[in-house]
């Protein structure tokens, strides 16, 4: 039998049903499964309707399934709501303190906290293990994965899971697979750690949703990562400091989503003339304006592409999943600095937040690249004249150097001009967009997934990449994911098309911009699958569209 | 010292901008040459305005911003090297307008740096429109019949956010305003120092300010309350019985922004 379970936690927010979600897909993790998880909740701090989808399977899948095997219920909503998906021998386990039920297990998971001496909110410890038991996994297990996730009151949940145990009966028995686990990373966790790698010194931030637990969890580790995290008032103080800080030597970063990046654009530019290097997170939400901030949508694309006022070069990169989040971060920071322009990273909620079992040795193959710097001969000039347009760097405080940045037009040395002459330096930014553009070439910008010998092809980015991939695998066609996507890889995008006569587009926005982008290449597309309710694909979706497309 | 770059100079004839960048010029040579202060280590940053040109002509490491966002790019300049002296120039209309939110948390945060504001109170180098310092009344081209807004006291509110250094000089006392800039340069923490500049095209109130400017004594320099009565001296209106004091107002020691950052 196919190994591939998917199981939903539900409850109000505060019920923590997140962390049990948490905890269940680093249960199964142990017994080698692949995990995703899924994650939807509302904009409010309690109360409301939170639940996490797990997808727990021995090949690595990074969507939803669409029917339920365990509906784990901590309040009614999340029984009524999702009941229906249940799969055909699909399992209910719920809160007997809260819910009545003819159909599925009940377990007293409050009772037993209360008795125990519990707080309200670990009655989610008695309803994982309860779930736990019925599956048939072991208590070491149990007490091992609960032991390394519980932070707070270990002793006192471990005995409220005991005694959950103990009250609970087996009913059947999820197998192990014998491998190693993997490490399980949301998208923003793992693109700061990417950043990290490559020599992050400061990020700075502003909260905004879904980019917030960027913020959070460098600034949890600051210690150890050795990265000073900065909330500055607001998103165009984010961006003007994080520039300054560049200009003085510091490798910055800096995140937020589609309305916040709105507010930094004018910054964006001035990064793009000052030739000063930026890592920037963008976190796509659902738009426009405030939208929707705890769903998704890939509405940015051709925002991010042309945001800034004037010409000036850039990267856009898309990851897909954690662990390209991982190794283009690291990729990224290098890059702003190798080449003095700004970096844009664009994720989008469910890349952001959901989490994803990655493969750590990613990141053994990028290190921290030095930038070009002055040799330390004649006079400095920050805007020296290059053939790859690129100047070598030097920073303030640097001896026998006058290191002028100019958000003006400006010659060689920085000083502002307005003559015919400032076509030079213009001529010298588009330049090193050459050499950016034969850079892209050589690094893996287009990735090609399933049948590579098939005509028909699909397109997918960003989160959409996932479900794609399960649709292309089980219609046997080939999947293209553009992941740097400015400047274009041309090159790398015609090799991957080569043969293929039908293309569709797949993207979770109202007009296809990622068409639009492949269409301004030459590239025609044939097709385009569109959805935008604020939630992901699933494969079946795709797959059933396909059919009447291809 | 020579600090001059070789950019043409573009300010009107006998703009007291002159008289600002010469105290400047003042100020950081004697800081280098007599105090020992590397010249490396200066790093200016402004916004855009009449006043943003001073960096064009200063021979020293500078970041030429954005409109009224130069605290911030000041802000991350001194966070990544703790060992610069930050200089930021500014605007009236740079910073009481576009910028107002990043002067008062700046402020707030104690951070390490130099702000000079150069205010001429009015938009000049965009043909004159009125600023939060304009005075109630004042004729620019946005506002033919005069303007209706009341103006602020920067001071005042800088004083509120938290700053823990405030001057105010005037760009005609050329010795005066360079040793209140040094001064603010030598301040660790947040100094803030603004300078009255007559705009002779089209603002110019010369007279009125020589008429009623008068020298601080320094003292009681860390009592807020009688600061807030020396602030409120003059209110920025062009009240007839009003005198205008320069000089320090206000200074006070606290830990800085940058410090408490990169302790650990």
């Amino acid at each position: 039998m196919l190994k591939d379970f998917s199981i939903l936690i539900g409850g109000e927010a505060g019920q923590g049903s997140r962390m049990a979600g948490l905890i269940i897909a680093k249960i199964f993790n142990q017994l080698g499964y692949r995990v995703y998880i899924y994650e939807d909740y509302q904009s409010l701090i309690r109360g409301g309707h939170n639940f996490s989808q797990i997808r727990a399977a021995e090949k690595e899948f990074q969507s939803r399934k669409e029917k339920i095997d365990f509906l784990l219920a901590l309040d009614k909503n999340t029984l009524n709501l999702h009941k229906k998906d249940l799969s055909k021998n699909g399992v209910i386990v719920f809160n007997k303190d809260k819910i009545r039920s003819k159909e599925g297990i009940g377990i007293e998971i409050e009772k037993i906290t209360k008795e125990m001496g519990g707080l309200p909110v670990m009655a989610n410890t008695a309803l994982i293990v309860g779930f736990a038991k019925i599956v048939g996994i072991k208590w070491q297990i149990l007490e091992d994965v609960l032991g390394k996730e519980i932070k707070r009151e270990i002793e006192l949940n471990l005995k409220i899971a005991k005694r959950s145990y103990e009250t609970s009966k087996n009913l059947l028995k999820i197998e192990k697979i014998k491998r190693e686990p993997k490490i399980l990373l949301t998208g923003n966790e793992a693109a700061a750690l990417g950043a990290v790698k490559t020599g992050l010194n400061f990020y700075f931030a502003y909260p905004m949703t879904p980019a917030t637990s960027i913020m959070n969890f460098l600034a949890r580790e600051e210690e150890k990562f050795k990265v000073k995290v900065i909330q500055p008032e607001n998103e165009i103080s984010v961006i003007n400091m994080a520039l300054g800080s560049a200009f003085a030597g510091a490798k910055t970063m800096i995140g937020t989503s589609g309305g916040g990046f709105a507010l930094m654009v004018e910054a964006l530019s001035l990064a793009g003339q000052s030739e000063t290097p930026i890592l920037i997170i963008e976190s796509q939400r659902g738009g426009p304006s405030t939208g929707m901030p705890t769903y998704n949508l890939q509405g940015d694309l051709l925002f991010v592409l042309s945001a800034g006022h004037g010409d000036f070069p850039r990267f856009v990169i898309a990851p897909g999943d954690a662990e390209q989040c991982l190794y283009y971060s690291a990729l990224g920071l290098n890059l702003a600095w190798k080449y003095q322009t700004p970096v844009i990273f664009l994720l989008d909620k469910d890349v952001s937040e959901n989490t994803f079992s990655v493969d750590e040795k990613i990141l053994e193959k990028i290190q921290s690249q030095n930038p070009i710097f002055w040799d330390k001969k004649g006079e400095y000039k920050r805007y020296k004249i290059t053939d790859n347009g690129i100047s070598p760097l030097a920073f303030p405080g640097e001896k026998n150097a006058i290191v002028k940045a100019s958000s003006y037009e400006h010659d060689e040395f920085g000083i502002t001009i307005e003559s015919e002459e400032i076509e030079k330096m213009q001529k010298k930014r588009m330049r090193k967009y050459e050499t950016m553009k034969k850079e892209v070439e050589k690094l893996p910008a287009v990735k090609v997934y399933g049948n590579r010998k098939s005509k028909k092809a699909i397109v997918a980015w960003g989160i959409s990449k996932g479900a794609a991939m399960e649709a292309a695998e089980n219609l046997r066609i080939k999947l293209i994911q553009p992941i740097i996507i400015e400047p274009f890889p041309k090159k790398q995008m015609e090799t991957a098309l080569k043969g293929v006569k039908k293309l569709v587009s797949i993207e979770l926005n109202a007009t296809g911009q990622m068409a639009k982008v492949l269409n301004s290449q030459g590239i025609k597309v044939d097709g385009k699958i569109l959805k935008y309710n604020g939630r992901p694909f699933l494969a079946k979706e795709i797959e059933e569209k396909l059919k009447k497309l291809l | 010292m020579k600090l001059d770059t070789y950019c043409q100079n573009t300010w009107c004839p006998g703009c007291p901008n002159f008289g600002i960048l010469e105290a400047v010029k003042r100020a950081i040579s004697e800081l280098i040459e007599k105090d020992g202060k590397k010249r490396e280590n200066f790093v200016l940053t402004c916004g855009i305005g009449c006043h943003g040109k001073n960096v064009d002509y200063l021979n020293l490491n500078s970041f030429y911003g954005l409109h009224g966002r130069c605290l911030c790019t000041a802000q991350g300049i001194k966070l990544a090297n703790p060992n610069l002296k930050v200089i930021a120039f500014v605007g009236d209309g740079d910073i009481y307008n576009e910028g107002i939110c990043h002067l008062i948390h700046a402020a707030k945060r104690n951070s390490d740096i130099t702000v000079l504001v150069y205010d001429n109170r009015n938009f000049a180098l965009t043909v004159s429109q009125f600023t939060a310092t304009s005075p109630k009344g004042f004729k620019g081209s946005s506002t033919p019949k005069g303007s209706i807004e009341e103006p602020f006291n920067p001071l005042e509110l800088v004083l509120a956010s938290g700053a823990t250094f405030i001057a105010r000089g005037y760009a005609l006392k050329i010795e005066h305003l360079k040793d209140l800039i040094k001064k603010a340069i030598e301040h660790k923490g947040f100094s803030f120092v603004e300078i009255l500049q007559p705009c002779i095209t089209f603002f110019d109130n010369r007279k009125f300010y020589e008429e009623r400017i008068y020298e601080l004594e320094e003292k009681d320099l860390s009592l807020k309350e009688k600061t807030l009565m020396k602030i409120r001296k003059w209110d920025y209106s062009d009240g007839e019985g009003a005198r205008i004091p320069i000089g320090i107002f206000y200074q006070i020691q606290k830990p800085t922004f940058e410090e408490l950052v990169l302790r650990s």
